[in-house]
């Protein structure tokens, strides 16, 4: 349905309506969301890397003025299920509060109940828990090969998912490539850490049998989840969707906050609301992301044609299950990035260890995978002497090949990447910024240019947990728009999840103005609360222009067919005939022969004489989406359609560094980028403007860094370092648009741009810095000192030598 | 204790505990929300307001102390109900935001520092945003909006100390 | 992240701050807030009574007094950073002022505050060793001085008593051919040093190296001077090669700092360099050179 054409208000420069509020304050954060008779959590977390609840002494905190309730994790343990897991892991249960042992450092062991926060924290430090250390691990390596230290001992190893896949012929491919290559890369831990913390506010009404949930989520299946864990009916879990959060991108799922103020506010009666404070948040929140260690081994030939590939990526998912092992199994989506790689070997691994519970992060899994795809892409090209464009080029699957079919069976949609590689080569020759490159190695600096070429998987859908645990068959991923027009002709549409910044509303009246060819800005769009909503998968997975810009599109378009079917009627035409126009329906043989907006309105509204017979009266239509290419489980040798659609970039920069200091500067930065058909610009250019920013971060300064006691040591926003806007670089932006034949506009997701290949680009920046050195490195993040540690190092080497 | 605070024009006499922050007692006293916590240590800026008109981290601000100067938020800055300033309607314009957690601080930096330099640079504007984090938006649209209200300000038919 | 509950006054006037602070050993001064309210606000520090010493009359100053430049206690950062008078006869400190945390802060924190917290990497503690600043105080109705080489003597460690409060510094101004360098280095622009130098040098008509200051910053304990590297290139042209050796020389015992930013290999090899640059930026800016930024 891309061949719509011209659109009237999709990729049109329009402003994003949730803008207004913000600007002024009057944002609703869940923070500013106070009911009556608030009660507030303070949670006591425990000292060490893991340990044994000997005992808990509450008496002196619960003593104090304003002080309500004090709970522990046995308590919550006997009255709630743990929370669920994807995996198939009944001995790995995670709960809200520890119980009987503790197995990070951060995890929270009792939780206060006060009148006020302060008071609760005041009470917090009065709960004595006495704790008797266990020995710990860390490393991921370490809990996977060694089973001396078990993270849950029920569970009899550290591993929780462990599945080797090989897609095509391998060993046969590698046996018969002339060359073979072996690197290994480290994502640093690190994650996407909003502004906003998170925050949940629980009633409980005893008469109506009703949780009212106020929170900053962005999670698929919420409420489910809530109300298993609780033992009550879903119907009995009221999320309100109109709060706006804070910022996301993956990781407000605030699962065990919500049990934990849920089972709090039906045991004493009252609202209980848990704001997480910045340390709450980043010592035992849904605060941290990937920890991936890859090994990965490439055959090829003297071109430098990538043949095959091996990787093993080694998950350290922290202490629980958490949604982190599937950030191994979305990758598989992409797995050869842009590139014709004809057979894949892949080895997933997750293991528990003592560090924070990882969660879902922007990309879900993709950006770590990008960066050992394009390091090796990299290394490919430095061990044959070729041009690392060049030899890009050569491996990209070409624009007359889409449709194409990765080993790992997934199909991407569309795609025109050496138009978007020339396109942005165009913009700044190479050669001149090869020629700035050397004009700065001339003055004694080190530099670099660093490329990246990624897919952005779009579209969502949870295949990948059908594909790594078999027990699950979901094979869709909905979402939903309602549309109903009032009787004085006005329409309003529905949402059903929250939104964390993505303009969502705007993305429903652009789709639904497009199809009725009506102003966007006269729509009113709003967010039921979760009883009142139909099916919807929440902004994951780079979805929603695909899938609530689809499920608004497919709504619209039946009510124009409502509209249509109704005038032809009333006009007295064959369906045909009649044609729409901007709200009215008129006869295209006779053009003046037209009913209005307002006549159409009249008759479904109240002249339900003048309706076509059996139709239903009003102008009410829904529409609930299936996930485009959705439907079909995973084969039995675990090849898999993962996303519909495959979003395009490309990064191209250029780095100085001062050898001594060692700190990479950003000199210059293009990005191309295809998301197919742009619905909001100026949507688009933020999401990956901000996905720039926050790469760079995850390259150059963002770790949750643990000392050796397993103390989190970056803990607050002194030390987890945020880049600010004197670290993100200008950067120019290059479109091109490659219309996805599988969505309603042409478009693709890209909610996840710029994050997917920005870390990526970086390091084969830095490396390409390095290489008059002779060394490299491929542990992100590259902070200042350890770069300028091994410069050092590698200086001293070279001078002795000499 | 008892402390009477200048907000926005308007004095308010209030009972707090000496440990209140300014920006606890501005949203949980004053039900002025438009100041946000994002760490409660100095570092983010979320909680910026306007402190005898310099931006500052309210957070870092005991209400007691706050009494005797003049505390500006983001509600004091807008002209009125559903009414933008030159500054906000320039953020919406350029989408200078996502989720809009940092917007209001943002928005109040960028007042102070037009105030201050109706004619800045991008640099400038780049150094006067660089104590606020925001997670979203990468920048570019903030500083976008900032030289965007900046030049409609300068071509604005006010006197100059009333146009900001 | 809430304070534990305290107890608050604003003091009138110095005597009234000291007093407070002699009648509770737990009470606390606050200045700017800037360092001490994330503190408390992580229960790191958790005084019994908050001495507000911010709206002491005649605290706030920036002034000439002599050869010497006086800063009151509560001067704000910001004040500093727009002065005419630090600017002209502080070029050092005027230089420093922006590396020192944001422009939010910058309007709270103040130089005494900083000082008094004498955080290692701190820029104020640099320029006080540096400039060879005296710090005033005032102590149970008593004024006492003490210069900032005795006054730092540990991270986070100062000589000033307990139920002290630092009133004013005085910096003395060099005169005639002045020049000065500053270099730093952190993770972002606004976080604190990893390492630091600071350099003012007077030339002689002919060129010639007639005084210097080198101060490290953020590498040790607390910053720290270069005396014998000093001592040496007095009387010199401050050429490259020599003032390498001698700034190597004198780094090559210090016990530098290992922390989650930066290494003690990082930091001492990195102190020799800025060193050095500040050495070379100072004597262009001496000589009216213009200074390319690293
Ligand atoms: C995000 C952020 C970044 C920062 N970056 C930097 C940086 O890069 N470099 C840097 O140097 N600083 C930095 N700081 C800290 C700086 O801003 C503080 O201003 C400074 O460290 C303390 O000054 P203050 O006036 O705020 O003191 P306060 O916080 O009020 O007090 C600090 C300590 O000094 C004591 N004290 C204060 N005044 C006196 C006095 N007159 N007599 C006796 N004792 C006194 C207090 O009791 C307290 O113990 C940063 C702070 C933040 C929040
Ligand atoms: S909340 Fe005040 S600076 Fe972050
Ligand atoms: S708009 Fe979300 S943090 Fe700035």
């Amino acid at each position: 349905m891309s061949s719509l054409g011209k659109f009237r208000y999709v990729s049109t420069d329009r402003r994003v309506r949730e803008d207004r509020r913000f600007v002024a304050g009057k944002g609703r954060f869940v923070a500013d969301i106070v009911l009556p008779n608030t009660k507030h959590v303070a949670l006591v977390t425990c000292p060490h890397a893991a340990a044994r609840i000997v005992g808990i002494d509450k008496s002196a905190a619960l003593a104090m003025p304003g002080v309500h309730y004090i709970l522990d994790g046995a308590e919550l343990a006997a009255a709630t299920l743990p929370l669920m897991t994807g995996l198939d892991t009944p001995n790995v249960p995670r709960r809200p509060l520890a119980h009987e042992i503790a197995r990070y450092s951060g995890e929270w062991v009792v939780a206060v109940v006060a009148d006020s926060r302060a008071l609760a924290e005041d009470a917090a430090e009065e709960v004595i828990v006495d704790y008797e250390p266990l020995p710990f691990v860390l490393d991921a390596e370490q809990a996977l090969e060694s089973n001396d230290i078990l993270v849950h001992e029920a569970h009899g190893s550290n591993v929780l998912l462990d599945k080797t896949f090989t897609w095509g012929e391998v060993d046969k491919d590698f046996a018969a490539a002339p060359r073979k290559l072996k690197l290994r890369v480290k994502w640093g831990r690190s994650s996407t850490v909003p502004i906003e913390t998170f925050g949940v506010t629980a009633s409980w009404d005893p008469w109506r049998d009703m949780l009212d949930v106020h929170a900053s989520i962005q999670m698929p299946r919420f409420q489910d989840q809530i109300a298993v864990a609780l033992k009550i009916p879903v119907t009995s879990v009221r999320v309100h969707h109109d709060v706006d959060v804070g910022g996301s991108y993956g990781v407000k799922r605030g699962i065990k906050h919500t049990i934990l103020c849920g089972y709090l506010s039906r045991r004493l009666g009252f609202p209980v609301r848990l704001i997480e404070d910045r340390l709450e948040n980043m010592r035992g929140g849904d605060a941290h992301g990937p920890e991936r260690l890859f090994d990965v081994e490439v055959a090829f030939d003297d071109n430098g044609i990538v043949r095959s590939m091996k990787m093993r990526a080694l998950e350290n998912v922290g202490a629980y299950a958490g949604r982190s092992p599937f950030q191994l199994g979305k990758p598989v989506g992409a797995i050869v990035g842009p590139y014709k790689i004809q057979s894949v070997q892949y080895r997933a691994v997750a293991v528990v260890t003592n560090k924070t519970t990882q969660d879902a992060v922007r990309g879900f899994g993709q950006a770590p995978t990008n960066v050992a795809l394009e390091r090796t892409m990299d290394e490919v090209a430095n061990v044959l002497g070729l041009d690392r464009l060049e030899i890009r080029r050569r491996n990209m699957i070409r624009h007359d090949e889409f449709p194409y079919v990765i080993p790992s069976g997934t199909t991407y949609d569309s795609g025109d990447y050496h138009a978007l590689v020339d396109k942005v080569m165009a913009h700044t020759s190479y050669d001149s910024l090869k020629a700035e490159r050397d004009a700065l190695r001339a003055k004694g600096l080190l530099a670099g240019i660093g490329f990246a070429a990624c897919l952005e998987p779009s579209g969502g859908n949870a295949m990948f947990e059908a594909l790594l645990n078999p027990k699950i068959q979901t094979t869709t991923f909905m979402d939903s728009c309602r549309i109903n027009v009032d009787g004085v002709g006005s329409i309003t549409a529905t949402m059903h999840t929250t939104s964390s910044g993505q303009g969502h509303e705007t993305l429903v009246g652009t789709a639904i103005g497009e199809v009725l060819q009506i102003d966007p800005e006269t729509i009113r769009v709003v967010r039921p609360d979760s009883l009142n909503s139909l099916p919807s998968g929440t902004p994951v997975g780079s979805r929603m222009a695909i899938m609530l810009g689809g499920a608004a599109f497919h709504a619209a378009t039946k009510l124009k067919t409502k509209l249509t079917t109704i005038a032809a009627h009333d006009l007295g035409i064959p369906l045909e005939r009649a044609g729409y126009d901007q709200g009215e329906v008129y006869d295209k043989n006779k053009p003046e022969h037209r009913r209005t907006w307002l006549d159409l309105v009249q008759i479904a509204w109240r002249s339900y004489h003048r309706m076509p017979a059996d139709m239903e009266p009003g102008l009410a239509v829904s529409h609930v989406m299936q996930v485009p290419t959705g439907g079909v489980l995973p084969t039995a040798d675990g090849k898999v359609q993962m996303y519909p659609c495959t979003s395009f970039e490309f990064h191209f920069i250029l780095v100085s560094i001062d050898p001594v200091i060692g700190r990479p500067e950003i000199v210059k930065y293009r990005i191309g980028h295809d998301c197919g058909t742009v619905i909001n610009p100026k949507i688009v250019r933020g999401m990956t403007m901000g996905g720039i920013a926050h790469g760079i971060g995850a390259a150059l300064y963002e770790e949750f860094a643990y000392n050796d006691d397993g103390q989190l040591i970056a803990q607050t926003f002194m030390d987890y370092l945020l880049p600010s806007s004197h670290e993100v670089p200008d950067v120019e932006i290059i479109y091109h648009v490659t219309p996805s034949p599988n969505t309603v506009f042409g478009q693709k997701g890209s909610g996840e741009s710029g994050y997917l290949g920005a870390p990526a680009a970086v390091a084969n920046a830095i490396n390409d810095a390095l290489k008059p050195l002779g060394i490299s490195t491929n542990s992100l993040p590259i902070k200042v000192s350890k770069l300028g540690d091994m410069i050092a190092a590698a200086q001293e080497k070279k001078s002795k030598g000499n | 204790m008892r402390i009477e605070l200048d907000i926005n024009g308007e004095t308010r006499e209030l009972e707090v505990e000496p440990r209140t922050t300014l920006l606890d007692c501005l949203r949980d006293q004053m039900q002025l929300t438009g100041a946000h916590a994002g760490c409660e240590h100095g570092v983010c800026g979320a909680c910026t307001v306007l402190f005898d008109g310099v931006a500052v981290r309210a957070c870092l601000i005991f209400a007691p102390q706050a009494q005797g100067s003049k505390i500006t938020t983001i509600e004091g800055v807008t002209p009125g109900p559903g009414e933008m300033s030159v500054i906000q309607d320039a953020f919406c314009e350029t989408h200078g935001m996502q989720c809009g957690y940092c917007t209001p601080a943002m928005v109040l930096v960028a007042h102070a520092l037009l105030v201050d330099n109706p004619n800045p640079t991008r640099e400038q504007i780049v150094d006067a945003i660089s104590g606020n984090i925001c997670r979203c938006t990468g920048y570019a649209q903030i500083i976008d909006a900032i030289a965007l209200a900046a030049e409609r300000l300068r071509g604005a038919n006010r006197p100059v100390e009333q146009r900001v | 992240m809430k304070a534990a509950p305290f107890e608050y006054s604003r003091a009138a006037d110095i005597d009234e701050a000291c007093a407070w602070l002699a009648a509770d050993e737990n009470a606390r001064i606050i200045a700017g807030g800037q360092t001490l309210v994330p503190m408390m606000a992580m229960r790191l520090a958790r005084p019994t009574r908050l001495v507000d010493i911010n709206r002491i009359a005649g605290l706030s100053y920036i002034r000439a007094d002599g050869d010497a430049i006086a800063i009151g206690a509560t001067t704000r950062q910001c004040d500093l950073e727009r002065d005419a008078l630090v600017a002209r006869d502080l070029p050092l400190m005027a230089k420093a002022i922006p590396w020192i945390g944001h422009a939010a802060t910058r309007a709270r924190g103040t130089i005494g505050g900083s000082l008094s917290n004498a955080d290692p990497a701190a820029e104020q503690a640099l320029m006080a060793v540096t400039l060879d600043a005296v710090l005033n105080y005032r102590e149970a109705g008593k004024t006492a001085e003490i210069k900032a080489r005795d006054f730092f003597i540990g991270p986070m460690v100062t000589a000033l008593p307990a139920a002290a409060c630092l009133t004013g510094v005085r910096y003395p101004v060099w005169r005639g051919k002045i020049g000065i360098g500053f270099h730093e280095v952190n993770a972002r622009r606004s976080d604190f040093a990893f390492v630091s130098a600071a350099v003012q040098v007077e030339l002689g008509a002919d060129g010639m190296c007639k005084r210097i200051a080198i101060g490290v910053g953020a590498a040790t304990d607390f910053p720290m001077r270069l005396d014998s590297a000093e001592a040496q290139l007095t009387g010199t042209m401050l050429d490259a090669a020599a003032v390498k050796d001698a700034v190597t020389q004198a780094l090559a015992d210090i016990e530098a700092m290992d922390d989650l930013h930066a290494s003690a290999a990082y930091r001492k090899r990195v102190a020799v360099s800025l060193a050095c640059r500040a050495v070379a930026d100072a004597r262009a800016s001496a000589l009216g050179e213009k200074i390319h930024a690293h």
